[in-house]
């Protein structure tokens, strides 16, 4: 089968596609960004983009991502190493405390913000329902959503 | 609420934006093994044998560790040495952990978990604290030859007499409940035998050099055999030292014995089953005031739930014996305070060490208190608060700093508008469909660890040869920025620019023990070191200059990268090159000594802490009686940071602390079978989510302290203990309800309201 992750093309052996997608990418290719915290679906922490929509893994396997265009925090940032504007708000906006949250939340707010770039800080948080964050009490993370939505206009 | 010039810095918010960042569980190492614990079913039996033979024989499986696998000792703690690496005789709760699967993958070592046998002989179970204390109840560990782990008290003029001179006297009891820390990144470790003899350790935990301790006592080693190496760690909030120092131990000696890099990654499941909680406290309390409001006696009897191990029971309820008035004066005062052991997960270390028990208890209290006086809960808040030269109930006079709870107070009336929110509430009377209340609460807090733990720290400033600056200090990074906060008071400190510092983070073999980084303690103690360090190395650049151009070691002063002397001036690099050349070394070492403190065991008297800390929340709230969705609005704290390192970095610890507060006030409990835990993963642990959460406002108020030489007070706690009180309050205020128990399931008639943003 075939699969696009980060803008590369992988050709992935047929014995591979029963594997845990999280253990695809944590083991096989090294994208440690994607995390393991419930593996229940109920945390975000392994949060990823598909098709430009938001994903939970924790459940889903190599061959649910067949012929897509798969996108982990690792491939967010521009050519050059600098940040995506997104990321870089989370950095000014003081939204990253420990981290382990963090790609689930960026890539969860990246899908919000191509699907609406203007949205509300409701609409926001509502986008941001099925991500846990133990440190920030979220409202920095919403203010660097908020903040970085222009840059998606 | 959308800020203009955000100016957040951290160290390490490039890598974790990137996914760069590799906490433990990211890190691989050639050859390494894999191991998972196993657990049994019983919650307190008597073990009869282990049988792990079939799962020596499954596929892949290279070893099981028990017991008998140990070299050194079996049990450890950090004040009681209770806490078994691997259960022997007993199970004391569900999470004991009686063998250790070890094999080339996970996934093979979790196939052989249900082939380890284990038999049993079941005892019932001592699951409430008040049987536990009964004489009557066999004891659970019997070497200790009680069921009460430890008793504090506090003994201040005469209660009956205090009783006397009341005209209002309240008598209630509350109930809080077992919490789960949550931290996101669940319990791992990675250890690595090493070709010098000497054992690595990487692995989340919030006290490097607490789990070397762990390490060399199970594998019965000395320290210096041991080298614990801090990695990225995704979340502590006090929760990740005796567990996670625990699956440390186990996986060095897992490594020790197979000789092979082993990694011991927990799922959500074992580790809310295995880890500590924070502690569920019965608290019977006795207030007696005069009409006029005037606290006049306090007696009050608190039992906390230690569960089935030691831990720092006896510190985390020491806190609440000291602050068990909470921020007022009261001249007659009985406390007696009781850890105790039962066959719960056991408990311990959690964000706000005891306090936020004990605050939303005198702070409904104190409000019942108003209303049967007729004074405002303000007024009543005023009457009674310490201020500054106030004496507290351990008899320590507050004058070393600025008695700052006034001031917080006054600042959440103004910026809240708190006064003419109160008077729109609905106390349960209105035939609107939206009830309406608003609430606060105010705590002052100790700094640090007090009168119970050892209190110093150190900071290494090893200046290059090039003019940059390596820094260490023996703070951990939890997560909350400390790092950062550090580099960035060197820099101020020192004179020089923030981007010639790097941090390096120390292992355990690099640096001084400095003390588990809890009790907020981070800034304050590792500040402190580093502004020591900062003089030391000031000292000696000065001593240099002073020698090599003949000018007064006063004359010699650093400023924004400059090294002035007399009226000659060189930049710092070339100083720091000069030094080289010279054959001295810009390398120093910072110690930092709190002021001495002091306590009395026996009346419970005693200069406590330090030095205090002060801080009041507020949060507004709405109920909807027909749909009964309770919304959280808005909420407000103000606390005395002292000075405010890295600005951003405090107010995201005031939001966060303000999160977890309300998830403690009407969220969060983990909830039981049969002494069994059955919320144990994140789909039924109850988190306060971003739809959960009111937009917040978080005031610094800044007060440099005398006592903390880089005048930083620890914030991290004090934000944390004051939400369930504030809430318990609004609640009143909005329903006309009062409610004793957390968290609170808010009632109307008999419906439970659901709490959801709409
Ligand atoms: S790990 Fe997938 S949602 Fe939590
Ligand atoms: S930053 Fe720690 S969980 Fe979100």
């Amino acid at each position: 089968m075939q699969t696009t992750i980060n803008k590369k093309v992988y050709n992935i052996p047929d014995e591979l596609k029963d594997v845990r997608l999280t253990d695809y990418l944590r083991e096989y290719l090294d994208l440690t960004g994607v995390k393991n915290a419930c593996e229940m679906r109920a945390c975000g922490a392994c949060a990823i983009l598909v098709n430009d929509k938001s994903m939970r893994i924790c459940h889903a396997t190599v061959k649910d991502v067949e012929n897509c265009d798969v996108l982990t925090i690792e491939g967010m940032e521009n050519e050059d190493g600098t940040l995506h504007p997104l990321q870089q708000a989370f950095v000014d906006y003081g939204a990253v405390q420990c981290g382990f949250c963090t790609p689930g939340m960026v890539l969860t707010a990246h899908a919000l913000l191509l699907s609406n770039n203007s949205p509300t800080r409701e609409q926001i948080r509502k986008a941001l329902q099925s991500n846990l964050c133990r440190c920030t009490g979220y409202q920095q993370i919403v203010d660097a959503i908020e903040a970085a939505s222009v840059y998606y206009k | 609420m959308n800020k203009e010039n955000p100016k957040s810095w951290r160290n390490d918010a490039y890598a974790k934006v990137t996914g760069r960042a590799k906490y433990t569980d990211d890190i691989k190492f050639p050859f390494m093994l894999h191991a998972v614990p196993v657990y049994t079913d019983s919650v307190h039996a008597i073990i009869k044998s282990i049988d792990t033979s079939a799962a020596e024989k499954a596929e892949g499986v290279v070893k099981v560790i028990t017991h008998k696998d140990i070299k050194g000792a079996l049990t450890f703690g950090q004040i009681i040495k209770d806490y078994q690496i691997f259960a022997k005789d007993k199970i004391f709760f569900n999470g004991d952990v009686v063998a250790m699967i070890v094999a080339d993958t996970r996934f093979n070592a979790i196939k052989a978990i249900p082939l380890v046998n284990v038999d049993v002989e079941e005892l019932t179970p001592i699951l409430d604290t008040e049987v536990a204390m009964d004489p009557k109840t066999p004891f659970i560990h019997e070497e200790h030859g009680s069921n009460i782990i430890n008793e504090h008290c506090v003994r201040r003029g005469n209660v009956e007499e205090g009783f006397k001179q009341c005209d209002i006297i309240l008598d209630e009891v509350f109930h809080t409940q077992f919490i789960e820390h949550s931290y996101m990144e669940p319990e791992v470790a990675i250890c690595n035998p090493r070709y010098d003899g000497v054992m690595e350790v990487y692995g989340s935990m919030q006290h490097p050099f607490s789990t070397r301790r762990f390490v060399s006592s199970t594998l019965g080693c000395a320290l210096s055999e041991v080298e614990v190496i801090g990695t990225p760690m995704g979340g502590g909030f006090g929760g990740k030292d005796d567990t996670a120092a625990i699956v440390c131990a186990r996986t060095a000696l897992a490594a020790a014995i197979t000789g092979k890099p082993v990694k011991c990654s927990y799922t959500r499941e074992w580790s809310v089953r295995e880890s500590y909680k924070r502690h569920p406290y019965k608290v019977y309390y006795k207030m007696g005031l005069t009409k006029d409001g005037i606290i006049k006696a306090v007696k009050c009897k608190i039992i906390a739930d230690g569960g089935a191990y030691c831990s720092v029971t006896p510190w985390v309820t020491w806190r609440s014996t000291v602050q068990c008035c909470g921020p007022y004066t009261v001249k007659n005062v009985h406390c007696d305070t009781y850890g105790v052991y039962t066959n719960n997960v056991f408990t311990g270390a959690m964000r706000g060490f005891g306090s936020p028990q004990m605050n939303f208890v005198i702070e409904s209290l104190i409000e019942m208190a108003a209303r049967k006086c007729n004074l405002s809960v303000i007024e009543i808040r005023r009457r009674n608060m310490v201020r500054q030269g106030s004496t507290t109930i351990t008899g320590q006079k507050l004058d070393n700093h600025k008695v700052a709870m006034e001031e917080t107070l006054d600042t959440v009336l103004k910026e809240f508008l708190f006064e003419d929110k109160l008077k729109k509430c609905s106390y349960g009377k209105t035939d609107e469909d939206e009830l309406y209340g608003v609430g606060l609460a105010m705590s002052y807090r100790g700094m640090s660890l007090g009168a119970e733990g050892v209190d110093f720290n150190s900071a290494i400033i090893n200046v290059q040869p090039d003019g940059s600056i390596l820094l260490e200090t023996g703070i951990h990074e939890n997560g909350q920025g400390s790092e950062s906060a550090l580099c960035m008071i060197l820099a101020r400190e020192l004179g020089v620019t923030l981007e010639r510092i790097r941090y390096r983070r120390p292992s355990t073999s690099t640096i001084p023990d400095g003390g588990t980084t809890v009790a907020s303690r981070g800034t304050v103690l590792g500040g402190g070191a580093v502004v020591k360090a900062v003089e030391n190395l000031k000292y000696k650049i000065s001593e240099f200059i002073s020698k090599k151009y003949n000018c007064e070691i006063d004359a010699v002063s650093i400023k924004d990268g400059v090294v002035h002397f007399g009226n000659d001036k060189k930049t710092f690099d070339e100083v720091i090159k000069e030094m080289f050349g010279s054959r001295e070394y810009p390398h120093v070492l910072g110690i930092y000594r709190p002021p001495v403190v002091s306590w009395n065991e026996h009346n419970g008297q005693g200069d406590a802490y330090f030095s205090w800390t002060y801080g009041c929340q507020a949060i507004e709230i709405s109920i909807n009686k027909k749909t009964g969705k309770l919304k959280l609005l808005n909420a407000i704290a103000a606390h005395d940071c002292g000075k405010a390192a890295n600005v951003e970095m405090t107010i995201g610890q005031f939001y966060g602390g303000i999160a977890m507060g309300i998830g403690y006030g009407i969220f969060e409990e983990v909830k039981f079978k049969d002494g069994k835990i059955i919320n144990d993963n994140f789909n039924s642990y109850r988190l306060p989510r971003a739809t959960d959460m009111p937009e917040m406002k978080a005031i610094l108020i800044e007060n440099p302290d005398p006592n903390s030489p880089s005048g930083a007070k620890g914030i991290g706690e004090p934000v944390n203990e004051l939400m369930a009180p504030a809430l318990a309050n609004a609640i009143y205020n909005a329903t006309g309800n009062r409610y004793f128990r957390l968290p609170i399931k808010v009632k109307l008639g008999e419906e439970e309201i659901i709490c959801r943003r709409p």
